[in-house]
C-alpha cells in the first residue's frame, strides 16, 4: 500500500504536474508558487523585461511539503514558519519559547536538516520539505527516539522535548552509531530548564542500538 | 515584526537594483525613508526586525541566487567560497578542516546546530554587534545614531578592551578572527561591479564610523569570500570563550596562523575576537615569534605582549588575563597540531 505522500505524487504524475517540476518552479521563487495557484504556470524568471515579483505585505499563497504532505498555505512574508505551522496549520508540537533562535524548542528538519522555525519566514520554505515533531510517527507508530524517550524517562517538563527529539532523530539520520559525545554535540542547541540531558543522552543511544536491530 | 513585502532576487543584478540600503543604513534612517535590504539565511536581520531596530518595507531574498552556495579549493587560488554557504558547510568541508584548521574550529564553535544549518557567512560578516544596549529599542546609542554610550557608563562585562572611547561593541563574528588570521578577502558587488577588499579594511572600526561595522555601500553586497592557500608549513589554531559552551557569542576568542620551518617560526598572524569593535590584529606580537623557535617561554612573551595597551571598562578587566591565557594555549596548539 502507498503512503499518503507517494500517492499524492503519483496522482500529481498522472495529471502531468509532477512534484519534481512543481519543487524546481517554486523553489527559484515564491513567485512561482503564486503564479502557479492562480494557473500561471508559464511565469519565468529568465525573462529579462519581467521584474521579479514582488510579494505582500499582505497574505501570499505559499506551497511546500509538510510531513511528507503538499500544503499550501496564506500568510503575510512576516510570518515566521514556527507562526505558520502553530497558527495556521494548527500543529503545535513546534514549541515557541525565545522566538530568538537560542534555545531551539522551535527546531524542525528543512530539508532533512535541524532548524530553528522561529527565525525562518515561511515563505523561504517555499518549495521546501520541512518536517515536524507530528511526522516522525508513521501511522500511529512512534519514531523509535520517542520510544526511547518514553522508556528512559528523557521528559521532565516536557517543553524541550519536541525540539530535542527532532535533534536526536536527525543525528540518527545522519550517524547510525553516534557516540556519547556525538549526542551532546547534536543537542548543544537544545536548552533544557529541568537538566534532563543525562536521560536525553542515554534515550537517544538506546534508540540508535534498537534501529541497528 | 513590522508588515513588510518580500521579493527573491533570481540573480545578483537584480538584488542590487533592488536594494537601497544596507542594514546599517536602515537602522539609522528608520523613520525617514522605506528601506529595501537584503537578507540570505535571515537569522541576525530577522532578530533585528523583532526589536524593533529596524523596519524595512522590503526584504529582497538572496538565498536562492543560483551559484552563490560554491566552496572550492585548490592549491594556487586558495580557498573561495560564495556567501550563501552556511557556518554549518564551512564546519563539514573537508577541504577547510585539512587546510584551514583554525577556521573549521571558529565554525564548529559558533552558534548552535540549528543556527549554523541556516545562517550564511555573507551574513555572519554583515551580522551586527550584540552589545545589550545596542540591542534594546530603549536605548539611542551612538551606534544608532545617538549621542550616549550606555556601555562606557552601564554594564560592559562582555565589552571590548582595546579602541573603547566611542563605542566598545565587539565585533560578534567569531570566524571573522579565523578568517582575519589567514589573511581573507571579500568580494563586494555593486552597480558599478566587484571590488576586493581584504578583511584588514572591510571591517570600520567604531572610531572609524561608529554607526556601520563593514564598507558595504548601500548596494553592495558580498558576492565571495577568498582566502590564499595554505601550504605544507602552515599551523594554524583557533579558541573560544564563552558563557556557555554552546550558543553562546565569545567573551574572548583567539585565531593564530603560523607558517613554521621546523621548530622555528618563519610568519606569524595572530586575531583577537570580542576585543574591539573590529577583529584585532596583534602585530606586535606577531613580530616577537618570527624568526625563532616557539617554546612555551617565548609563546607566552609573546601572550603579554598581545594584550599590551588594553583599555578595559569597569567590569571587563578580567579579559585582559583570559587573552593573554588563550593566545599561549592556542599558539602551543597551533605548534602542536602540526
Amino acid at each position: 500500500m502507498k503512503n499518503p505522500s507517494e500517492e499524492q505524487r503519483s496522482m500529481q504524475e498522472e495529471k502531468g504536474v509532477s512534484r519534481r517540476a512543481f519543487l524546481r518552479g517554486a523553489g527559484l521563487t515564491t513567485a512561482g508558487t503564486v503564479a502557479l495557484s492562480t494557473g500561471l504556470l508559464s511565469f519565468k524568471l529568465e525573462s529579462p523585461v519581467k521584474p521579479p515579483a514582488v510579494l505582500g505585505p499582505g497574505e501570499v499563497a505559499v506551497r511546500f511539503v509538510l510531513n511528507g504532505q503538499e500544503r499550501e498555505i496564506w500568510v503575510e512574508p512576516r510570518t515566521t514558519l514556527a507562526q505558520a505551522l502553530r497558527e495556521h496549520l494548527s500543529l503545535t508540537g513546534t514549541k515557541v519559547v525565545c522566538d530568538r533562535g537560542s534555545c531551539s524548542a522551535c527546531t524542525v528538519w528543512l530539508d532533512g536538516k535541524p532548524v530553528n522555525s522561529c527565525m525562518a519566514l515561511a515563505v523561504d520554505v517555499a518549495g521546501r520539505e520541512i518536517t515536524t515533531v507530528e511526522g516522525l510517527s508513521q501511522s500511529g507508530t512512534l519514531h523509535p527516539v520517542q520510544e526511547a524517550f518514553i522508556e528512559h524517562d528523557a521528559t521532565m517538563c516536557g517543553f524541550c522535548t519536541p525540539g530535542m527529539v527532532m535533534s536526536c532523530a536527525a543525528l540518527l539520520n545522519r550517524n547510525p552509531n553516534p557516540s556519547l559525545e556525538d549526542v551532546k554535540s547534536a543537542t548543544s542547541g537544545n536548552l533544557c530548564r529541568c537538566g534532563t540531558y543525562p536521560k536525553v543522552f542515554e534515550a537517544t543511544l538506546a534508540a540508535a542500538k534498537k534501529m541497528k536491530k | 515584526m513590522n508588515r513588510f513585502e518580500y521579493v527573491q532576487a533570481p540573480s545578483v543584478k537584480e538584488a542590487i537594483d533592488m536594494m537601497n540600503s544596507t542594514v546599517p543604513e536602515a537602522l539609522i534612517k528608520k523613520a525617514t525613508s522605506p528601506a529595501y535590504v537584503v537578507k540570505a539565511g535571515g537569522t541576525d536581520l530577522l532578530d533585528l526586525i523583532k526589536e524593533g531596530l529596524v523596519e524595512p518595507a522590503r526584504l529582497i531574498d538572496l538565498s536562492k541566487i543560483p551559484g552563490l552556495d560554491k566552496l572550492t579549493y585548490d592549491n594556487k587560488a586558495g580557498l573561495q567560497f560564495g556567501p550563501l554557504v552556511t557556518i554549518a558547510g564551512l564546519e563539514n568541508s573537508e577541504e577547510v578542516k585539512k587546510n584551514y584548521r583554525a577556521l573549521h574550529e571558529s565554525a564548529a564553535h559558533a552558534a548552535t546546530p540549528q543556527l549554523r544549518n541556516m545562517a550564511t557567512m555573507g551574513g555572519n560578516l554583515m551580522q551586527r554587534p550584540r552589545c545589550w544596549y545596542f540591542r534594546s529599542s530603549e536605548h539611542k546609542c551612538r551606534k544608532k545614531g545617538g549621542f550616549t554610550c550606555y556601555a562606557q557608563i552601564g554594564q560592559n562585562q562582555y565589552h571590548g578592551i582595546f579602541n573603547t572611547n566611542v563605542c566598545p561593541c565587539v565585533h560578534p563574528s567569531s570566524l571573522a578572527t579565523a578568517l582575519l588570521a589567514f589573511d581573507g578577502q571579500v568580494e563586494l558587488t555593486g552597480p558599478q561591479g566587484r571590488r576586493i577588499v581584504p578583511l584588514s579594511e572591510f571591517f570600520l572600526s567604531s572610531e572609524e564610523n561608529v554607526t556601520q561595522e563593514t564598507v558595504a555601500e548601500s548596494k553592495e553586497i558580498i558576492t565571495n569570500i577568498i582566502l590564499p592557500p595554505v601550504d605544507a608549513s602552515t599551523r594554524s589554531a583557533f579558541v573560544k570563550m564563552g558563557q556557555r559552551e554552546s550558543y553562546d557569542w565569545s567573551i574572548a576568542d583567539v585565531a593564530v596562523v603560523l607558517k613554521m620551518d621546523g621548530k622555528r617560526c618563519r610568519d606569524a598572524r595572530i586575531v583577537f575576537g570580542a576585543a574591539s569593535s573590529v577583529p584585532l590584529r596583534r602585530e606586535d606580537a606577531e613580530a616577537l615569534l618570527k624568526g625563532k623557535p616557539v617554546t612555551e617561554k617565548l609563546a607566552m612573551e609573546a601572550a603579554t605582549k598581545a594584550v599590551e595597551g588594553a583599555t578595559p571598562l569597569k567590569h571587563n578587566g578580567y579579559k585582559v588575563k583570559l587573552f593573554e591565557n588563550l593566545t599561549k594555549r592556542v599558539i602551543m596548539q597551533a605548534v602542536a597540531v602540526g
